[in-house]
């Protein structure tokens, strides 16, 4: 009878413990005031940051580990606001698939992987989207010598390639089924798979993101052998994504990357922000912190948005350096600044 | 306290700690969920999914419900795990008999088949079959033609499909012919156990097979006619057949490397089975003047046969399983489709993959199911 009495109490015990842990858990992630994916931040000395398993110009990792990009900047510039320190990013490659879980059950803080900004992703599945970092669409590449040279040459029976779980797959459907032709999706889960059964011929076209087919053609074997076709059938804005409940961590990730923008827009450099701070434009002075109080409201020191600038530059630099300089999309379209004919708008900093 | 209660205290405890670790997982679930504003529920099941799939059994578009893009995945799922299970075994017996060939050569091959399969990850396998094999294939234009008729390209393996005209009545004449067997089976083991005598079975019940369907051509008013591909130019250089039937070349990556694969370890338990029989055994059977035929068939196979069963059932259960690496090679089966692009394009992550997990769990057990009741029905019947 006593050996019962033993197992029981144990028993008690171990179950209670679980039920601690639960309601440790049921405190949420919002304590008042400060951030606490901000607080678990910086005690652990490194932003957490999902990115791509490799897309160049936007997050790809090099011979030697380093991952440069523009999705990769904004994770530099929140490390460099809340840490200090550009670098201090611990990045996790991530597929399609596997993104969002990695976000909304804790693994990652920030996602900043060429994801697209739908209502559904916003509104249904615990995600809440900060901005754009770029603007895309979905268009389709062709191998030059098929004669091929606009998406009215399609036909019955034509075999597209691309990636599961994206919204490719959904705006491709749409496009297919509204001029009533027939198709073969063949859909891998990784980026990689996708470009290599293009490139072999199992597809007639490969589909995605106009600037994933620029950067993924570099990766051929041939890359003059192909050509993206001028069409674009969808709008894609591409931009950070964070999860939802945390409105501190959330509006750290969406300033940091306004910041950069806005930088550019005042023509604030990585080599000329300090000289900036005396400058007579007094949006230009709260810019680098010289004016206001503006990173207090996120419980950030003043030099927040001038350490962006200073050590991953403004958004002009960052794609001149990660999407211009490599030949991916020279031109940058609808991604230049509102004042110069693109549609890259953000609310000012004050 | 008496012994009865003495037993089923630990058994409650145990059962109640189980409860509590579920309720533990289920309710910190639930409050991680609802701090992240995450719903739960299967209401998306019945929602408009909106992506299209390449292979696809039953009738399916993007205009189809979520629940029929699950019915699509699992369909091809079972669908590449039945024709790998149906070569593998053909492959592994063959083997497996051939392990013990008194021929050098043949036993030695058999043996080298065995290990280089076996010893080489199924994913690697995989690859190398779609990435390399298959691509070296040509594109359809250069493709030559099989038998006149069949075409294995880069985009697919197309085939003659069959128009059949008054199917239904040919199905009837099969399904007669194999009734009338049973019946003459039934008859023959009647006449065996009371006069002794055997009936050449294996013939009579060909020529029923046979002859029961050709007369149904003759007289049923049934006729087949073949579907050939066409070729069909879709740009300047890009081509593709059309009519027939086309297989994916998905499909035949996979299932030439499932039951490559899997082959292997059936063969062994071929092999082991076919020696775990007592040689004794053979000897007595040929010493009461049995042919060796009737050795195999009477006396070795039916005690082989309960050692080969259970080894051999894990490894078609394992198959199954196997076959979700599908997703590697974008052949649209169970977890590409559902636990794939459907949970992408839902988010309901804990519901999807719950589904999805209790689909193969539900697979497998059916599969162990079948197996045992083939198991029980050859075993020893003690008397």
């Amino acid at each position: 009878m006593y050996k019962y009495i033993k197992q029981l109490f144990t028993l008690a015990g171990i179950v209670s413990l679980l039920f601690v842990f639960a309601c440790d858990n049921m405190g949420g992630n919002q304590s008042k005031g400060k951030s606490k994916t901000l607080k678990n931040t910086q005690s652990k000395g490194f932003v957490r940051c999902g990115v791509s398993q490799g897309l160049p110009g936007f997050s790809n990792a090099d011979a030697s580990g380093n991952w440069t990009g523009v999705d990769v900047d904004v994770c530099r510039a929140v490390a460099a606001a809340v840490l200090g320190d550009a670098s201090k990013v611990k990045y996790t490659p991530l597929s399609a698939k596997e993104r969002f879980t990695a976000l909304t059950s804790g693994e990652i803080d920030v996602l900043s992987r060429n994801t697209t900004w739908t209502l559904s992703r916003d509104a249904d599945i615990g995600l809440t989207f900060v901005g754009v970092n770029f603007y895309d669409g979905q268009g389709f590449m062709v191998r030059k010598d098929s004669g091929i040279t606009s998406v009215d040459d399609f036909q019955n029976g034509i075999s597209a390639c691309t990636n599961i779980g994206t919204t490719t797959e959904l705006n491709m459907r749409d496009f297919f089924n509204s001029r009533g032709i027939s198709y073969e999706p063949v859909a891998f889960e990784k980026a990689d798979e996708v470009v290599a059964a293009y490139d072999a011929g199992r597809c007639d076209t490969y589909t995605t993101d106009k600037s994933g087919l620029a950067a993924q053609r570099t990766k051929m074997q041939n890359p003059d052998d192909h050509m993206v076709l001028p069409e674009t059938i969808s709008k894609e804005p591409l931009g950070p994504v964070v999860r939802q409940g945390d409105s501190v961590w959330e509006d750290i990730v969406r300033w940091s990357l306004n910041t950069m923008i806005e930088a550019e827009e005042y023509g604030i450099t990585s080599s000329n922000a300090d000289s900036m701070k005396t400058s007579d434009n007094p949006a230009i002075k709260r810019l680098v912190g010289a004016e206001g109080e503006l990173g207090a409201a996120f419980g950030l020191d003043n030099e927040w948005s001038l350490r962006i600038i200073k050590q991953v530059g403004n958004y002009g630099e960052s794609y001149q350096r990660n999407i211009a300089d490599p030949g991916i999309l020279p031109d940058r379209g609808p991604n230049e600044l509102w004042t110069k004919g693109g549609i890259l708008y953000v609310p000012p900093a004050r | 306290m008496n012994n009865k209660i003495k037993k089923i205290i630990p058994q409650l405890i145990t059962l109640l700690f189980v409860i509590l670790v579920f309720a533990f997982f289920s309710i910190n679930a639930s409050i991680n969920m609802d701090s992240r504003g995450i719903d739960f529920g299967f209401g998306f099941l019945s929602q408009e999914s909106s992506f299209d799939v390449q292979f696809s059994l039953i009738d399916y578009d993007g205009s189809y419900s979520y629940y029929r893009a699950y019915l699509v995945g699992l369909l091809n799922t079972l669908l590449v795990s039945f024709i790998s299970i149906i070569f593998c075994t053909i492959i592994g017996v063959i083997i497996g008999v051939a392990r013990l060939s008194p021929n050098y050569l043949i036993r030695n091959t058999a043996a080298w088949y065995v290990e280089f399969f076996r010893n080489i990850p199924l994913l690697l396998q995989l690859f190398f079959w779609y990435y390399a094999a298959l691509r070296v294939l040509p594109l359809p234009e250069k493709a030559d033609a099989l038998l006149g008729v069949s075409y294995l390209t880069i985009k697919g393996f197309y085939i003659p499909s069959m128009i059949w005209n008054n199917l239904d009545i040919f199905i009837y004449s099969i399904l007669a012919s194999i009734i009338s067997i049973i019946f003459i089976r039934f008859y023959a083991k009647k006449i065996q156990e009371t006069k002794g005598k055997q009936i050449p079975l294996i013939y009579i019940s060909a020529a029923i097979l046979i002859v029961l369907p050709l007369l149904s051509f003759l007289f049923g008013n049934v006729s087949l006619s073949f579907e050939i591909p066409v070729l069909k130019k879709l740009a300047k250089t890009s081509y593709i057949f059309e009519g027939g039937i086309s297989l994916p070349p998905e499909l035949i990556a996979l299932v030439l490397s499932l039951s490559l694969y899997t082959s292997t370890f059936i063969a062994e338990c071929v092999r082991a089975g076919i020696q775990g029989v007592g040689k004794g055994q053979r000897e007595a059977a040929a010493s009461v003047g049995l042919t060796p035929n009737q050795v195999l068939k009477l006396v070795i196979m039916p005690q082989a046969l309960r050692i080969i069963i259970p080894p051999t059932t894990n490894q078609y259960l394992n198959l199954t399983k196997n076959s979700s690496l599908a997703a590697a090679i974008a052949y649209p089966d169970l977890v590409l489709v559902f636990a794939g692009t459907a949970l992408m394009q839902t988010g309901k992550a804990i519901e999807i993959v719950s589904i999805t997990m209790f689909t193969y769990l539900t697979i497998s057990l059916a599969i162990a199911a079948l197996m045992n009741w083939y198991n029980k029905k050859i075993e020893i019947k003690e008397k």
